[in-house]
């Protein structure tokens, strides 16, 4: 799970991670009392979307009036911001972070992941601060320094120092860059983070070692135990569609193609996206009803592709192992005659009576086509909806 | 021989009183798997009554603790379907207890509760596969999971895979082919989780009873390229590779916590350049797992001995 860069910062403050002062604003009038309330001669004007690139793509200025703030403001609020990271359909910017500006002498970055390579939290650290970290590695991986991190002990001392020194951190500061960095780990652990960004870190000219950026994503496996983590997901940043699916406890992600795809397993869907891909078709989702797939869920899955107006036809994949391939089929039966189904529906069938389900299929006088193998489908699928 | 699990494998079931966790001991006693006991706090000394298809009812005890489940029955593999917030206990209980496999069904466990696990668990003896596993077969001995066992055929070929599903359409692609298999090994789509493809492909390797291999990746982690660098280094035995999500966008996760391009790294792409490098054929859709595997057989010239008769 996704949380805003403001909500970020006021998380990490809570573990004495060193952030800038700032306050979030929902409106023009907000910001500049907030840039009064900061009362600092420099304030920085920066969108709150749930996604990386906003400087470059018009989302920050820094404003040295409270006319400034306004201008920025209101040029900023309700601007479409389109990055690198929003694809080109872009993010619509409906909050602000007014934030306190400061001197900054250089710029750092610090990560926090979990690296599956050794199973443990991994801390990453790069003189190369401000840029894409990924560039970074992909152009001069000796830049990036990693601490691989024990459970049982956590980030030790000596492991901040070694990140600090091997990214040039000024001597004097790095007894704060090691406060900073165990803060960083604590926050990490305790939330229950999956990715946690400082970038940049930023040394300031009065000797401040400070998080200027701050990216925070969640484990959503954990969230059912942090409430307050979880009341700070913003609705408006996802997608419609992804959100429903999630009520009804359905994996869904929406794609660019026109062939909508309804398939048990998370592997095998990927698998399926894949296959019409492979024929010359496009998907338009990624969906896994999950093993325990019933009618109601089938239903509420055929509900959520149909209601993308891209879907030119369906393609049903299931391996019924546990689930029956007859339930499987009364299910698509209901769903297409609730749904009303207006688009070619091709559906495979395999697995714990196969017959019987398809038979149903059959029977039902609904235009259903069906097909004996996954590369079957795709190809009956493909040629339907072009 | 197979690897694993076998007809001798001693089985308790942690959480046994547990709806899916009873219907999945009853599916396992179907198949002839010896399920031995189960654990429940609170209700040692109890016992569940189950109904088999063949109209015989089987009475299995019930422990508070992993360790007197253990000692009363002589298990020597445990498998979890507890819920996501105390499955990480129940497989450090089992840890604990010495068992030699536990097999974690359960999907949904946070990521830095397996990262504390794994750590408990170096220098020890357990095995643990999973989590977010369909379990482990060896077909005609022991079903250990959720996968539906009449799809599989005692055989020659093994399997290891990330998905589920995935691993159902491989084994049945095989099966009606006439090619049985000697284990299943669903490994599990976690970032963080027991037993990695080396771990497995090792066993299949040693395993006599075992000529071919399938592995099933996808996007997400190093897992496959690493496993493909073994495999050219030491595998005796042809394997066969899939690798999905050739079209999965980057930055989401598909549905497994552990398929998500990160960074630009983890793609199906790169993965099956580094297997096709390694002298891995992969095949090119999910419809050819058995077509590509059959064909390396043919011309390794074993697949007579790789077909059941």
């Amino acid at each position: 799970m996704n949380i805003h860069e403001y909500q970020g910062k006021e998380v990490l403050k809570q573990y004495g991670v060193n952030v800038p002062k700032g306050q979030v604003a929902f409106t023009v009038e907000e910001a500049v009392e907030a840039a009064v309330a900061l009362g600092s001669p420099v304030v920085v004007v920066k969108a709150q979307i749930h996604a990386g690139g906003r400087g470059k793509a018009g989302g920050v200025k820094v404003a040295k009036s409270l006319d400034e703030v306004r201008t920025y403001a209101s040029e900023i609020l309700g601007k479409v911001l389109v990055t690198h990271q929003t694809g080109p359909e872009g993010k619509e910017v409906k909050r602000l972070l007014i934030e306190q500006g400061c001197d900054i002498k250089k710029e750092y970055y610090v990560g926090v992941v979990v690296d599956r390579a050794t199973g443990r939290v991994v801390m990453m650290a790069s003189e190369e601060g401000g840029t894409e970290i990924e560039e970074v590695a992909a152009a001069t991986p000796e830049k990036i320094f990693k601490e691989i991190i024990d459970p049982a002990v956590g980030l030790q001392p000596y492991q901040a120092r070694r990140l600090a020194y091997a990214i040039s951190i000024p001597n004097e500061l790095v007894n704060k860059t090691v406060q900073f960095m165990t803060a960083l780990y604590t926050a990490f652990v305790d939330k229950d983070c999956s990715i946690a960004e400082i970038n940049p870190l930023v040394v300031t000219g009065d000797g401040d070692v400070m998080a200027l950026d701050a990216k925070l994503n969640f484990d959503s496996n954990a969230i059912f135990r942090h409430k307050e983590i979880a009341a700070l997901r913003d609705l408006e940043e996802e997608d419609e569609k992804e959100i429903e699916a999630s009520k009804f406890d359905l994996s869904y992600i929406a794609l660019d193609g026109n062939i909508g795809c309804m398939v048990n397993g998370a592997g095998l869907a990927m698998a399926t996206m894949d296959i019409i891909k492979y024929y010359g078709g496009d998907p338009a989702n990624f969906l896994d009803v999950g093993g325990g797939a019933t009618a109601e869920k089938v239903t509420e899955a055929f509900k959520i592709i149909l209601s993308d107006a891209k879907v030119k036809g369906i393609f049903v994949n299931i391996f019924g192992g546990i689930m029956k391939c007859d339930v499987i089929a009364s299910g698509i039966v209901e769903a297409a005659k609730q749904v009303e189904l207006d688009r070619p529906l091709v559906v495979r069938l395999e697995g714990t009576n196969v017959e019987l389900g398809k038979s149903i299929l059959t029977d039902s006088g609904l235009a259903i086509v069906s097909a004996d193998s996954m590369a079957d489908g795709a190809k009956k699928i493909v040629a339907l909806v072009s | 021989m197979s690897i694993l699990v076998d007809k001798n494998t001693k089985v308790i079931t942690q959480g046994i009183t547990g709806k899916t966790a009873l219907f999945h001991a009853k599916g396992a006693l179907d198949y002839g798997t010896q399920m031995v006991g189960g654990t429940s706090p609170g209700k040692g000394g109890t016992t569940v009554g189950i109904s088999l298809e063949n109209g015989n009812t089987v009475s299995l005890p019930v422990f508070n603790t992993v360790r007197e489940a253990k000692d009363a029955t002589g298990a020597t593999a445990s498998v979890i379907y507890v819920p996501p917030a105390f499955a990480a206990d129940s497989i450090l209980e089992a840890v604990e207890a010495e068992l030699e496999l536990v097999i974690c069904i359960t999907e949904g466990i946070p990521v830095l509760d397996m990262v504390k696990v794994k750590r408990y668990m170096e220098g020890k003896n357990t095995v643990l596969i999973g989590p977010n596993c369909p379990g482990v077969i060896t077909p005609g001995e022991c079903k250990i999971g959720i996968m539906p066992g009449y799809i599989h055929l005692p055989g020659h070929v093994g399997v290891v895979s990330r998905s589920g599903t995935l691993t159902y359409e491989a084994v049945h692609q095989l099966t009606t082919r006439g090619i049985g298999q000697s284990s299943a090994v669903g490994i599990g789509g976690d970032p963080v989780k027991g037993s990695e493809f080396i771990d497995i492909l090792r066993r299949f390797n040693e395993d006599e009873n075992t000529h071919a291999v399938i592995m099933i990746g996808e996007i997400g982690g190093t897992a496959e390229e690493e496993a493909a660098e073994w495999i050219q280094q030491n595998m005796k035995k042809p394997v066969v590779g899939f690798i999905g999500g050739v079209t999965a966008p980057p930055g989401k996760r598909m549905g497994h916590a552990g398929a998500i391009i990160s960074g630009g790294k983890g793609t199906a792409k790169e993965k099956i350049a580094k297997l096709e490098e390694c002298g891995i054929r992969v095949a090119p859709t999910p419809s050819e797992m058995g077509s590509t595997l059959v064909t390396v057989l043919e011309e390794q010239g074993i697949l007579n001995l790789c077909t059941t008769h």
